[in-house]
């Protein structure tokens, strides 16, 4: 019989209840990396498929030789099938009855370092994999390492082919044991180890009969249960201002999108660059005036007081977002044409397009060990910290406490590639201050097996000394 | 206070920013339509994202000629309501030549009359940034997609040169000639445009509701006989059936599924329920594994 695959028995079902509950879930962006051997596109294809995310005609396709092979139903573009490797971000989703969920879906080895970056970028949660049977390998350690510097806040780690060791307790708690003081290094401080397997989905959706010495709960419960509401809205009020609404002479508006925190009618607002202060007269939607909006809205202002406002400013509550035309900021290269200084570059910071120069390479980390390496130069999927110069001011919080405000991409003015994603760090110092810095750095390079992450607690409290002990020389000069 | 906020007001706020950063940056934007549903979600954020003031961009409707009359109506009435500006691009030529997709078959029939179509449409208004309702869970060839799709300046897509994209910061830098292509919707699922269309109450075709009609079942299609190339031929018959539509396209290459499905609610249910993916009843993604992608490279959406 044609298509009536579609004809469904209504009495079984209660639509309206669906939809309250549909429209009311949130959502949940998360990242997974993983290569060829480790199982990422098992468990990717086993939480779709068990999470009901995968529709029956894409399954057929999937079928080889019988069985179902689940990477398939993650590869997308012909030349990844011809492959057999994932090459690019894969956006997957789907649904539970409690969430809606966007995956980014990247590939492990280090030369897609940048895919990494990207797919991290946007996620509130990382599945780190780490194997049962190999221990710990460089390859978790570097996405742990990209994930923490992307800021994504929730780690789920998955000690996964637990069927492998015979779902050994002692294996799990003694990964977990090694891998955890890693993670508080990096600044993780929302780790969750999870025992799976992908392959027989052990702890992926269910909780497994194999392993009932865990005591937790599954990676979906996880999923399902993490706060994503908590980023959006505790730091301060930041709106970039997209465009400027003026159908007639009667209503000047300034549209955005919140980055973060919350505004209400009449709350003071500060306006950068002009500097100037009003309040929150109203806030428009198409439907209806609201008294408090949050982010991530996409809202329109206005203002009490005629300010001069235009696209690129910066609207702001509570503390000042800092304002400098020199910054330092840690960058993911992902041109194939290498940072060079003497080229010129634009940075775009929120919905600003500045013209900007790179100053200085301070060092390139090692992804592998989290060494800081002096470098001059970058190259493609390379992560260093540098020193820009923009042709005006950027109006920015640091990426660690502010996401929407710290974040921006340095476009090559000739080639208009995206040659870098950027964190910004904090205001560069110029002249002494900086100098000092600089030896501080190069002191922290040459500590052995140290860096500016994995540093001894001593020995960073040494180049502490070293540096304010440079700082007060140079000042006395 | 509880900051709950739905997936879709976090839909809805990123297709917001989406918009508004391309009306922006771009000189000649344009928003393609297809009287679809959603095209109907789109058209409905892109009024949303500048209220109070109007839509600063037109519309752009690719009329291959055989869209299904109920298609065009509703078009014509909606730009009335929204007070937008429409531009009608059709491949004249092809169809004086009598391009239909019997005598070339879907494949070059859609070269001709979509791609080739919309081509000459961008062209014709010199625009450089064009939104496009697609989504990425649609095909696999789309999970890949950016927000901002690339296109040198014969309009062609490279999917192994892609620009990178982070966070919510695109990259809008083009020489002249060349332009981009946006999808604002990229996020969504079919179930997300359907649950939007309820909860906002957006208009769309009422072909998507299930009503008695005269049909034409052709092995597993039901088609919906408007014109003289899919009247039956002598050994079949019209069945009387309750049918709707899922997608919309041209009539011979859409077919129609049975469906008791007369609401929004009903619709949403079936949905649920329903095993096969959206675009199981369009005879052309099926014309050879990954077809989508090569005609993508081609320039079609």
């Amino acid at each position: 019989m044609p298509a009536a695959a579609g004809v469904v028995d209504l009495t079984l079902f209660d639509v309206d209840e669906f939809l309250r509950n549909e429209e009311s879930k949130d959502l949940l962006r998360f990242t997974t990396a993983g290569s060829v051997d480790d199982g990422k596109s098992t468990l990717i294809g086993r939480l779709l498929h068990d999470a009901k995310g995968a529709y029956e005609d894409q399954l057929k396709q999937a079928i080889r030789g019988g069985e179902i092979d689940f990477s398939l139903l993650t590869d997308g573009l012909r030349a990844e099938r011809e492959q057999g490797i994932t090459i690019d971000v894969a956006y997957r989703y789907f649904s539970t009855p409690k969430r809606k969920f966007i995956l980014a879906d990247t590939p492990g080895h280090e030369q897609y370092t940048r895919n990494m970056a990207t797919g991290a970028s946007t996620a509130e949660l990382a599945i780190i994999l780490l194997d049962a049977a190999r221990g710990i390998t460089t390859q978790s350690m570097r996405h742990s390492y990209i994930a923490s510097l992307l800021g994504i806040p929730y780690f789920i780690i998955a000690v996964n082919k637990m069927d492998l060791v015979d779902y050994n307790p002692e294996i799990f708690h003694r990964l977990r044991a090694e891998f955890a003081p890693f993670l508080t290094r990096l600044g993780v401080d929302n780790a969750y180890f999870v025992p799976i397997s992908a392959l027989k989905g052990d702890n992926v959706v269910d909780l497994s009969k194999n392993m009932p010495w865990f005591d937790g709960h599954s990676i979906l419960e996880h999923l399902e249960s993490v706060d994503t509401k908590r980023a959006f809205v505790e730091a301060p009020f930041r709106m970039a201002v997209q465009r400027v609404v003026r159908p007639d002479m009667t209503f000047r508006g300034f549209a955005g999108q919140i980055s973060s925190g919350v505004i209400r009618r009449g709350d003071e607002v500060l306006a950068q660059p002009s500097g100037r202060r009003s309040r929150v007269e109203r806030i428009v939607t198409y439907t209806g005036d609201l008294d408090v909006a949050h982010a991530p809205m996409s809202v329109t202002l206005t203002l009490a007081d005629e300010i001069d406002i235009s696209r690129g400013d910066m609207i702001s509550a509570g503390p000042e977002p800092a304002s400098s035309r020199s910054i330092e900021a840690t960058m993911v290269w992902f041109n194939a044409q290498p940072l060079d200084p003497a080229r010129h570059y634009l940075i775009k910071h929120t919905s600003q397009i500045v013209p900007a120069r790179v100053e200085a390479v301070e060092y390139r980390i090692n992804v592998n060990t989290l060494h800081a390496e002096p470098v001059t130069s970058l190259s493609i999927n390379e992560i260093g910290v540098v020193r820009l110069t923009a042709a005006r001011p950027v109006f920015f919080d640091p990426y660690r406490e502010n996401r929407g405000t710290g974040a921006f991409i340095l476009i090559d003015r000739q080639t208009n590639a995206t040659a870098a994603a950027g964190m910004i760090v904090a205001a560069a110092e110029t002249g002494m201050e900086s100098a000092a810095d600089r030896l501080a750095r190069l002191v922290r390079a040459a500590v052995p097996h140290g860096s500016h992450l994995n540093l001894p607690d001593e020995d960073e409290e040494a180049v502490v000394v070293v540096r304010d002990a440079l700082k007060g020389l140079l000042r006395h000069d | 206070m509880a900051w709950d906020i739905s997936h879709l007001q976090v839909l809805e706020a990123e297709s917001i920013h989406i918009i508004r950063e391309v009306a922006s940056e771009f000189q000649r934007p344009v928003m393609l339509y297809s009287i679809g549903k959603d095209s109907s979600v789109m058209l409905r954020l892109a009024q949303k994202a500048f209220y109070p003031g109007p839509i600063p961009f037109p519309l752009l409707h690719v009329d291959t000629s055989y869209k299904f009359k109920e298609m065009i109506e509703f078009r014509d009435r909606l730009m009335a309501e929204v007070g937008a500006r429409l531009v009608v691009s059709t491949n004249h030529k092809a169809l004086d030549e009598g391009a239909n997709p019997f005598r070339l078959g879907t494949e070059r029939c859609c070269g001709l009359l979509k791609t080739q179509a919309l081509l000459d449409g961008l062209r014709a208004g010199n625009y450089d940034a064009a939104f496009g309702g697609a989504r990425r869970d649609e095909e696999k060839s789309r999970a890949k997609e950016r927000v901002y799709s690339f296109r040198d300046t014969l309009g062609q897509w490279d999917p192994k040169n892609q620009r990178p994209e982070l966070w919510n910061i695109y990259n809008s830098r083009i020489e002249p000639g060349e332009s981009i292509r946006v999808f604002p919707l990229s996020n969504w699922t079919e179930m997300d445009v359907w649950q939007y269309i309820h909860r906002e109450s957006i208009p769309i075709v009422p072909m998507y509701f299930a009503q008695q009609r005269d049909v034409l079942v052709r092995g597993s299609s039901i088609i919906i006989p408007e014109l003289a190339i899919t009247q039956p031929r002598a050994d079949e018959k019209l069945q009387r059936m309750k049918v709707r539509m899922r997608s919309l396209g041209c009539s011979p290459c859409t077919g129609a599924i049975r469906s008791e499905a007369d609401t929004l609610p009903k619709i949403i249910a079936e949905l649920v329920a329903a095993k096969n993916s959206e675009r199981e009843n369009r005879v052309i993604d099926h014309d050879r594994e990954g077809s989508m992608e090569i005609k993508k490279r081609e320039g079609y959406f």
